[in-house]
């Protein structure tokens, strides 16, 4: 982990507050946190702790109070500055994982994950072979010309995560991704996550509630009203 | 990059034809009213045209014959033959009125034109389609084939009965209404004619009058019911015009001399498509203002439901790195596209459904090309809202509370 620490995600003292004067909320109260490439962490705490806050902070949806982010050797947040284009940001480093799939519902599976790189300039071909390439890693190649709404919740989540991979962006946000799903299919996703981020590099966040998956990070923060506890996981082996 | 806006219709299409088809219903009503303009400006040119005159010579200060009634002695046309440049001037009468035949009756109007060879006379039919024309005096009938009447067909006007001889086509006056010709005659008679009961009361009632009933001045009375029962005025004058005549001198000529009032070819048209149709094509250009308002808020409201329907994927888009542009574009194209549904499906509605309409309608290129422009002129307007609405969507609300 070493090797990599000045490299993944690194967020320092940062401060979200909501609203002015007497009914400001601060969100988050100074958070710091820091994701090596090929890291999995959880994010966990009670509702209205700042969760999502942090990941729209992240995700670059919303521009912090104060406090310093850096992606990989890259400052995009610093005490006010930030990166001019911060959709470029989103779609080059950032992949967005939801609890529901929202998959785009006029496009079929390979078009849904081959739409990113389409975005960023990509030759349609050149994208789709991209899409289908991360779809057969996800083994879900057989369902590649299906529209979104004939897949079971399974497929859709891991369509949903090829979509957040297809980029091979440096941090993956995954907000509560294994909610919808059973037990088998959560970790199957758990597993996934895993896979892509020793394959890829790939620094990636799980908000999550869910008792089934907890036990997998090998590193978890704890939020509280806004403040970060980090903690050691169980690490719990991932083979079936 | 794939075309998003395509791929969604494609995925809802059956919404997206049906209201394009709705639309396009919307579209063919107004190509149509156009149309129906159109036709009334058209038919009164045929009219000016197929009455074959350069100069109306009418009741001064009127705006006869079609659009004011107008009424001049039926000598007056010997006086204006004098005249430097004037080929030919013949009388003519117009009156609207339901001509009967066996049981049924239709609406036409009736023309009476002065006898004298065929294509000599200004008022004449120009040519028929079927039949001759009227030969004789009295009591035949040269009808337009609109009013559905043959050849050799009995018709009642009045008290009088005539033998339908001819059919001519488009032949209608300016408010549509299909022509019948009958002779001069007939037609004053016509226009003057009272029934019996009415005859025989008024020729009471100057019998009752010392004035005019003198037993010392023998004839008196007879004399003064004689001019009582014979109408000797007509509406209009036609005249034509010997080559190398302007028609302003020779009008202004009549006027100096004949104190009448006399318009050209022109003057006439300006009466015909600025004040006797103007109020009609005021009422038109309501209906079109009303259908465009009603064809926007229908692709406005269709477009803005597509979107709602989409906010959340719109937020994802977003929030993936998708440009507003490509966002914007994609609610511009389908409301293009709605539009392009809606004109094609009203183009072919009004085309295949303009034969139908008891009036002439005229559907013409500039209309249909306006008619394009302004569809897609709505439909961008109409999707503002929409692109506005998308625009504001935050990509935060993608991620959730
Ligand atoms: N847009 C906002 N405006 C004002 N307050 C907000 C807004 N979003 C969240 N908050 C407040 O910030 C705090 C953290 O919320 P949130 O990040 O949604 O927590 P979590 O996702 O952990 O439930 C809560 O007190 C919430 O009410
Ligand atoms: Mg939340």
């Amino acid at each position: 982990m070493s090797i990599h620490a000045g490299r993944g995600i690194r967020i320092e003292g940062l401060v979200k507050r909501y609203g002015h004067g007497d009914t400001a909320v601060d969100a988050l109260k100074g958070v710091n946190m820091h994701v090596a490439p090929g890291e999995v962490v959880g994010l966990i705490g009670p509702s209205g702790s700042g969760k999502s806050t942090l990941l729209k902070c992240l995700g670059a949806v919303i521009d912090p109070t104060a406090g310093r982010m850096t992606l990989g050797d890259e400052s995009i947040f610093d005490n006010g500055w930030k990166v001019r284009d911060l959709r470029a940001l989103r779609r080059d480093k950032i992949g967005f994982v939801f609890q529901a799939p929202y998959l785009i519902p006029f496009l079929n599976v390979t078009d849904n994950v081959a739409l990113l790189p389409m975005l960023a300039g990509i030759p349609n071909a050149a994208a789709r072979a991209q899409a289908l390439a991360l779809l057969t890693a996800l083994d879900i190649q057989h369902r590649a010309e299906a529209m979104p709404s004939q897949l079971s919740g399974g497929e859709q989540q891991r369509v949903a995560i090829a979509r957040g991979l297809v980029n091979r962006p440096p941090v993956i946000l995954a907000d509560e991704p294994t909610a919808p799903l059973d037990s088998a299919r959560a970790m199957a996703v758990v597993r996934i996550l895993n896979d892509m981020a020793s394959q890829f590099q790939t620094a990636i966040i799980v908000v999550t509630h869910d008792e089934k998956i907890i036990p997998t990070f090998k590193r978890i923060y704890h939020i509280r009203d806004g403040v970060t506890h980090e903690e050691a996981g169980e690490g719990r082996s991932l083979s079936a | 990059m794939i075309s998003l806006a395509s791929r969604d219709i494609l995925h809802g299409w059956g919404k997206f034809v049906f209201t394009g088809i709705g639309l396009g219903l919307l579209i063919g009503v107004t190509l149509v009213m156009a149309g129906v303009y159109r036709g009334m400006v058209d038919d009164g040119k045929a009219l000016l045209d197929n009455s074959g005159a350069d100069l109306w010579v009418v009741q001064r200060d009127t705006l006869g014959p079609y659009a004011e009634s107008s009424s001049v002695h039926d000598d007056t046309y010997r006086g204006l033959l004098g005249l430097r440049g004037v080929e030919r001037a013949a009388n003519i009468t117009y009156l609207t009125m339901q001509v009967r035949k066996g049981t049924q009756d239709v609406r036409a109007m009736v023309v009476g034109i002065t006898a004298g060879q065929p294509g000599q006379v200004p008022g004449w039919p120009p040519y028929l389609v079927a039949g001759r024309q009227i030969t004789r005096g009295h009591y035949e009938a040269v009808a337009d084939i609109a009013t559905g009447f043959r050849i050799g067909d009995r018709l009642s006007i009045r008290r009088n009965q005539y033998t339908v001889v001819g059919l001519t086509r488009r032949m209608v006056s300016s408010s549509g209404d299909p022509m019948v010709f009958i002779p001069l005659k007939d037609a004053q008679e016509a226009q003057f004619l009272k029934d019996n009961d009415a005859i025989w009361q008024s020729r009471r009632r100057t019998e009752a009058n010392p004035a005019l009933n003198r037993p010392g001045v023998p004839g008196l009375l007879d004399a003064v019911l004689a001019s009582q029962s014979t109408n000797p005025y007509v509406n209009a004058v036609l005249v034509t015009l010997e080559p190398g005549y302007a028609p302003d001198e020779v009008a202004d000529s009549i006027r100096r001399w004949q104190r009448l009032t006399v318009y050209t070819r022109a003057q006439m048209e300006d009466i015909l498509v600025g004040k006797l149709i103007a109020t009609s094509a005021r009422q038109i250009g309501m209906f079109l203002v009303i259908l465009a308002v009603v064809s926007a808020a229908i692709v406005a409201f269709i477009i803005y439901t597509l979107t709602m329907d989409k906010i959340r994927e719109i937020a994802v888009l977003k929030l993936i790195g998708t440009r507003n542009r490509t966002i914007a574009g994609m609610i511009l194209q389908q409301a293009v596209a709605l539009g392009l549904i809606g004109f094609v499906v009203g183009k072919i509605a009004a085309t295949f459904s303009a034969p139908f309409f008891p009036k002439y309608v005229l559907l013409v290129p500039a209309d249909t090309i306006a008619g394009f422009a302004a569809v897609m002129i709505i439909c961008v307007l109409a999707s503002l809202v929409s692109i506005r609405l998308a625009l504001r969507v935050d990509p935060a609300e993608a991620i959730g509370g």
